[in-house]
């Protein structure tokens, strides 16, 4: 086990290397930069602006000291703003991450708990309500979703406040975020769950005396949260890019919102900084998801 | 004679599924004497496993007793309530089920699987139930018990997996073991070693066995009763002698017809030409009917009753009362209501599909 996690830590840091590489040469290969085009400026000042950033330098010394710099959680500074970008990452991020685990949570919840009813009551009504509902979520994007309740809960009955840095009211994103995941779990816990209730070790359970709660929550649902926990780990990767999109609708001041501001800006600092970042994140989530498999699955040999 | 601690008696089950009433199980009738080893045989769908589980009641969601009594020590546990039930299952009564490979949950140790149905019904807790699950470790012959309860089944082979569900059934050392089909899924010498390990640990323990299974070299060598099932009914029923060597059931007959020898083990049984069974529309008359050579009219019509054969064993075919009546037993006229003739034998081809 600990050598396994030894190897995919040295994995990982290969990857984001990669990521790293790739973003940053991309970065470079695309003609103009933030300092070009817009208004003219004197040459003087161009080239102090480049000095500044390293542009002078050759492309291969400007990425290593790109990546000596990150290597100590320094990414620069905005090219449009002037501003740290470790510290945009960090404040952004929180609200970001706060919506993110909020979605999550809310989804692995509600989604286990449905799906669980479903399987249970499986044919009967409260199956096939939950089973409409989450089919109705899983169709409908999370724009439309988000404007929706925007529209129907902020403008027109006025209960919740759009989003503003004063006014951090994070339901109305959280519910848009969380909606298709959770719909999504539904339908896994309750297809894994029949499957497992099917399975004979259940039924030796039941012949061993257990009683039937024991058997549903401790022998059934933790072989079927197995494909639920597969599922949740990339989900948590996905609800932050399915966040760009959200944090625009709900005007939240995410990290969503940076990047995609970035982007428009052409702000490429701010923008390697964010992939980067994000790159890390992912490749950690994909690292805890296989550690959690494990506890939960001990077939699963992680060699 | 001993007391029965088990009797089942007229026992109907049946499912309810969207084709309609699966009639599984269509009056059973049988005793099991303390200590004793009753065998269950019959080929597949002819309601074996719906039997065991029903004694257990863990018949799955769809399925339900419909009538009959299951009496453990003369009280009828059809009537007990599900908590008085769960002390049943597993102390009074285990089961042990064909596949070993799927029987144990893989996400659990050995150990915490043994230690639940030990805390379950007896005062061990901890260490002392950690204890137990060792000392029925050792008792089925698995080897370093103190290492390999850490594990998980996934670690332990088919037949190390069954030594593993006989060490948990009989863990709380029941009244009674029901084993449906243990060694159908394992290898045939691994099949000797689980039988003879289950006859071992009866005689250790003074269980009393239901054995279920389709292969007659098995019941053969462990059953003092043997009750050969069709169609949810008991068609025949006496010792392993009676079974072999003086069948009285057409169907019994097919059965030993089609292995060449009874002698071994691992023999499976070749069905019978034709059809199976509609369990969702029962037949008027005897289920084997439309498989039967020796069918008569009266076979269409009525459910032939159990009688008691020259030998003393019974059997539920009209042949065997037709047998019976010319051997001047008994008076066949009058127990089916009609007489009968050559040409009721010669009719019954029309019975057929
Ligand atoms: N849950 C269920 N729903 C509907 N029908 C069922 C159900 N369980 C069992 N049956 C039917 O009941 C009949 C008897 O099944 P059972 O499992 O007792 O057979 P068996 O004698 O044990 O056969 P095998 O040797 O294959 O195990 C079969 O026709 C089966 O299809
Ligand atoms: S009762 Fe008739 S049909 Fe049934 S097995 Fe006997 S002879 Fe054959
Ligand atoms: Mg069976």
């Amino acid at each position: 086990m600990f050598k396994y996690i030894v190897k995919r830590i040295l994995l990982a840091i290969a990857t984001i290397f990669i990521v790293c590489l790739i973003t940053f040469f991309t970065m470079n290969a695309i003609p103009g930069g933030p300092f070009s085009g817009e208004k003219a400026k004197s040459p003087e000042v161009q080239a102090a602006l480049e000095k500044r950033f390293n542009l002078d330098k050759p492309v291969g010394e400007q990425f290593l000291l790109y990546m000596k710099n990150i290597a100590h959680g320094d990414f620069g500074v905005s090219a449009k703003t002037g501003r740290e970008i470790s510290a945009t990452i960090n404040s952004k991020f929180k609200v970001s991450a706060k919506m993110g685990i909020l979605a999550v949570l809310l989804a692995v919840v509600e989604g286990v708990f449905f799906g669980s009813i479903a399987a249970l009551q499986r044919n009967k009504w409260p199956d096939r309500v939950i089973i409409f509902v989450s089919t109705l979520f899983t169709s409908l994007p999370s724009f439309v979703l988000g404007s929706f309740l925007l529209v129907i809960f902020s403008v027109k009955l006025g209960w919740v406040q759009a989003w503003s840095p004063q006014h951090q009211s994070l339901i109305l994103p959280v519910l848009s975020l969380a909606a298709y995941p959770a719909a999504y779990i539904t339908r896994l816990t309750k297809t894994s769950m029949l499957d497992v209730l099917g399975q004979d070790y259940v039924r030796t359970a039941r012949a061993k005396g257990v009683r039937e709660g024991k058997v549903l929550f401790v022998h059934t649902l933790r072989n079927a949260l197995i494909p639920v926990v597969t599922y949740v780990g990339p989900m948590i990767a996905s609800v932050l890019t399915g966040s760009l999109v959200v944090e625009q609708i709900f005007t939240v001041g995410g990290l969503g919102n940076e990047f995609v501001q970035s982007i428009t800006n052409r702000d490429y600092p701010m923008i390697m900084g964010v992939t980067i970042f994000l790159a890390v994140f992912m490749v950690t989530m994909n690292l805890i998801t296989d550690i959690v498999y494990k506890l939960i699955d001990p077939r699963i040999t992680l060699e | 004679m001993a007391e029965n601690i088990l009797s089942v008696q007229d026992l109907h089950t049946s499912f309810t599924t969207d084709h309609g009433e699966v009639m599984a199980v269509n009056g059973v009738t049988f005793n099991l004497e303390e200590g004793k080893t009753l065998g269950i045989v019959g080929e597949s769908g002819s309601g074996k496993s719906v039997t065991a589980y029903s004694i257990m009641q863990i018949l799955e969601k769809n399925g339900s007793i419909r009538s009959g009594k299951v009496l453990f020590r003369g009280e009828d546990i059809t009537k007990w309530p599900e908590s008085k039930m769960r002390d049943f299952r597993g102390k009074k009564c285990s089961i042990i089920f064909q596949d070993p490979m799927t029987s144990l949950n893989p996400v659990f140790t050995i150990g915490w699987q043994l230690e639940e149905a030990i805390k379950l019904h007896t005062d061990r807790k901890g260490k002392a139930a950690e204890e137990r699950a060792i000392e029925m470790l050792k008792l089925v012959g698995v080897n370093e018990p103190e290492k390999r309860i850490h594990q998980y089944p996934f670690e332990f082979s088919g037949g190390m997996r069954q030594r593993v569900m006989i060490a948990m059934a009989l863990a709380c050392e029941p009244d009674i073991l029901i084993a449906d089909e243990p060694t159908t899924a394992l290898d045939v010498t691994i099949q000797a070693q689980i039988l003879e390990l289950m006859k071992d640990l009866q005689k250790k323990m003074g269980m009393a066995i239901i054995i279920v299974t389709h292969d007659l070299g098995v019941i053969a060598q462990m059953a003092d009763e043997i009750i050969v099932m069709y169609g949810g009914r008991v068609c025949e029923r006496g010792t392993a002698e009676d079974i072999f060597y003086r069948p009285a059931h057409e169907y019994t007959k097919g059965l030993l017809r089609s292995i060449p020898s009874v002698d071994k083990i691992g023999q499976r049984l070749v069905p019978i030409s034709g059809t199976p069974i509609n369990l969702l529309n029962l037949p008027k008359g005897c289920a084997f009917c439309p498989r039967c050579d020796a069918a008569m009219k009266i076979c269409l019509e009525q459910v032939p009753p159990e009688t008691r054969t020259v030998d003393g064993h019974l059997a539920s075919c009209w042949m065997a009362v037709k047998k019976e009546a010319e051997a001047g037993m008994i008076n066949f006229t009058g127990d089916s209501g009609r007489s009968l003739k050559a040409d009721d034998t010669a009719g019954a081809g029309s019975g057929k599909d």
